[in-house]
């Protein structure tokens, strides 16, 4: 190796320490920003409907076709430009399916066939030890002070390992641009639509819960799916629990799921 | 040492060029999957990964075996083994750069990578797999290229290099094992919770990497004359000999935990792979049969001494080899991590033809930095003459 070459290789070599140096110095100054706003510098409204645990009861008896349920759907759907793709890459939010296919774990035939051909609501449990946020390399899904799993649509890089780490199948991937299946009329200015390579699903409507409104599935339902802290022994969700059994969608799992269904 | 690779016959070149052209066609097909989103794959919402996250976990195998040259040669003193360490090393570089390519290619916002390391989340197994799959490049890119450095001025290493080369061989276990948990800690994916997975991934990649880095060991007799000896031949193909028993042994253990206790949820996965599963255009059963009558085969020629040290037969043992694991880590287990869905049925994933374009693309950028990085190694080797085997080998 000659003289130049080797002076050369040494500024090279410093060339790149500095550079890297510099995006590791930087990338340290972004870790400390972030932790800054993690530090309680957000206030819950005052209007906003309190609670430590959210949780949903649904009493499936008031569902009996499927008719029933596409108000609800319909409410949820449109708020949050949830597009109808036909198809195995579909995007949903809220939707239903036979018994067997909600509840697992349950295989035996013999159930009454009203149970049995009835459908039921499926969508994100907001479980409290969820499996989705565990796997998140981005803390992109988190679970809130409220007990919410959220999803940032701006940081999620598209990893899809929620997805694999969901057990109840509640999430949806952007694998196209969404709002080309969106009518520019239908497009609802209250709420952010998606950008393609985004995993999406379920809020708990936290947007109107902040305004302290119900969830749209909940006003949408005439009563038959309620909502409320579950921590708090005088809410809805816990008479309706303390009244009626109900049963959780594969609780053995450990994940904790906070949609309770009264059979 | 890069100049190098600018020294080289037409033949070469062509190689290169050949390489070249098909990362451009591969690369054209990826830019219109950026415009357009993963839409252009065969994945649905129920089976959300497929034949990119395939390729990747089978590649950190191939990443990992370097460790079996290293770790004879280094814990044992193997030291027939050190004229061709060099080889694994560089294998494993291009292995890592192909899985780090089928994660960028696999996501949605590739552009946003780097909130994995701005928004570092230790909880996530991702995000440890993203770290050590990085170490591990920069290990094997720092001791490959310092020994080579040492051999060409006749020097012996660094003694530092040494302490890189132990803490090497701990880490390639580690990736792979890191890579196992991606899978085997999500509940409610039965084919993926088993604590045998992480074991299971590194028999199998301890008997198909190596596998493969004799296959393009045997190449480079053809192409480039050098020749690694036929000790290190019958040693290497010991060692994938006793990985492909042990792996075949902890498929069968999955097999008895499902079949003998009964349980439904063990037993579909299994079921469906093996075409058992009832679903409506599923092709993947007798892929999955091919595999294992492969396994079985390559087994037998492997463990029968006469067979094994057939000369002529082992490249073909080894071919069968490696198109059985692939398949089972390659195809076999996302397909079955996928089925049955949450909701207990069984859909049907097929990769597109922009899917496979793409993947080969990435397998050439993998064979065209092995072949730059070996053609350094050979040249180097040739200077200092120990290209040519030592006289009694």
């Amino acid at each position: 190796m000659n003289a130049n070459r080797r002076y050369f290789l040494k500024v090279a070599g410093l060339s790149t320490f500095a550079l890297t140096a510099g995006v590791g110095a930087s990338l340290a100054k972004a870790a400390a920003v972030n932790e800054k706003v993690g530090e309680g510098s957000y206030k819950v409204s005052e209007k906003a409907v309190h609670g430590k645990r959210f949780a949903m009861v649904i009493d499936t008896r008031k569902f009996q076709t499927e008719e029933d349920m596409l108000p609800v759907i319909e409410a949820c759907h449109k708020f949050h430009n949830v597009p109808k793709i036909d198809g195995p890459k579909e995007i949903k939010w809220i939707w239903h399916d036979k018994f067997h296919h909600a509840f697992v774990d349950d295989t035996s035939p013999l159930i009454p066939d009203e149970v049995k051909n009835r459908p039921y609501f499926l969508l994100c449990n907001h479980c409290s030890n969820p499996s989705c946020v565990r796997v998140c390399p981005t803390k992109a899904t988190y679970l809130t002070s409220q007990n919410l799993v959220a999803i940032d649509y701006h940081r999620c890089v598209g990893c899809r390992f929620c997805m694999a780490a969901c057990p109840y199948g509640s999430r949806s991937f952007n694998f196209t641009d969404p709002r080309q299946y969106i009518k520019p009329e239908d497009l609802n200015y209250q709420y952010p639509s998606r950008m393609r390579g985004v995993v999406e699903k379920c809020t708990f409507c936290a947007e109107r819960l902040e305004n302290g409104q119900m969830p749209l599935c909940v006003e949408a339902s005439n009563g038959a799916i309620l909502f409320g802290d579950l921590n708090d022994p005088e809410s809805e969700v816990r008479k309706a629990l303390a009244e009626n059994f109900t049963i959780r969608r594969k609780p053995a799992l450990g994940t904790d799921p906070g949609v309770y269904y009264i059979i | 040492m890069l100049e190098k690779v600018f020294k080289g016959s037409p033949k070469y070149y062509l190689w290169l060029g050949f390489l070249l052209t098909i990362i451009g066609i591969a690369a054209c097909v990826y830019v219109y999957q950026l415009m357009y989103g993963l839409g252009i794959t065969g994945l649905t919402r129920d089976s959300s990964w497929g034949f990119y996250i395939a390729q990747f976990t089978y590649l950190v195998g191939v990443a990992a075996s370097a460790v079996m040259l290293v770790l004879p040669a280094y814990f044992h003193h193997y030291v027939k083994f050190k004229r061709v360490i060099i080889f694994g090393e560089f294998l494993a570089i291009g292995a890592v750069i192909m899985c780090m390519l089928f994660i960028v290619v696999d996501m949605g916002q590739p552009q946003r990578v780097l909130n994995v390391i701005l928004h570092p989340t230790p909880g996530s197994v991702l995000f440890w797999d993203a770290t050590v799959l990085s170490g591990y490049l920069i290990l094997n890119a720092v001791i490959g290229w310092t020994t080579l450095e040492a051999e060409k001025v006749g020097m012996a290493p660094p003694k530092w290099i040494k302490y890189l080369v132990y803490l090497s061989i701990i880490w390639a276990f580690s990736i792979h094992t890191v890579t196992a948990f991606l899978y085997a800690g999500l509940p409610g994916r039965h084919f993926w919770l088993t604590a045998i997975l992480a074991a299971r991934f590194l028999s199998s990649a301890f008997c198909s990497g190596p596998a493969i880095l004799l296959l393009l060991i045997m190449l480079l007799k053809k192409v480039a004359g050098f020749d690694c000896g036929k000790s290190v031949i019958k040693t290497l193909t010991l060692i994938i000999t006793y990985a492909m028993c042990l792996n075949v042994f902890f498929f069968c253990l999955e097999l008895f935990t499902a079949f003998y206790s009964g349980i439904p949820s063990h037993q579909h996965p299994i079921q469906y792979l093996f075409g058992f599963g009832h679903a409506e255009g599923a092709w993947i059963g007798p892929w999955m049969w091919v595999a294992a009558v492969l396994a079985l085969v390559s087994i037998v020629l492997l463990v029968v001494p006469s067979f094994r040290e057939n000369m002529n037969l082992l490249p073909w043992t080894l071919i069968l080899l490696v198109i059985a694991t692939w398949i089972d880590k390659g195809l076999g287990l996302l397909i079955g991590g996928f089925n049955p869905t949450p909701f207990e049925f069984f859909t049907v994933y097929t990769p597109t033809f922009a899917e496979v374009t793409i993947s080969v693309g990435i397998f050439a950028v993998g064979a065209l930095v092995v072949s730059i990085l070996w053609k350094i190694a050979l040249e180097v080797k040739k200077e200092n003459r120990s290209f040519d085997l030592p006289a009694g080998e």
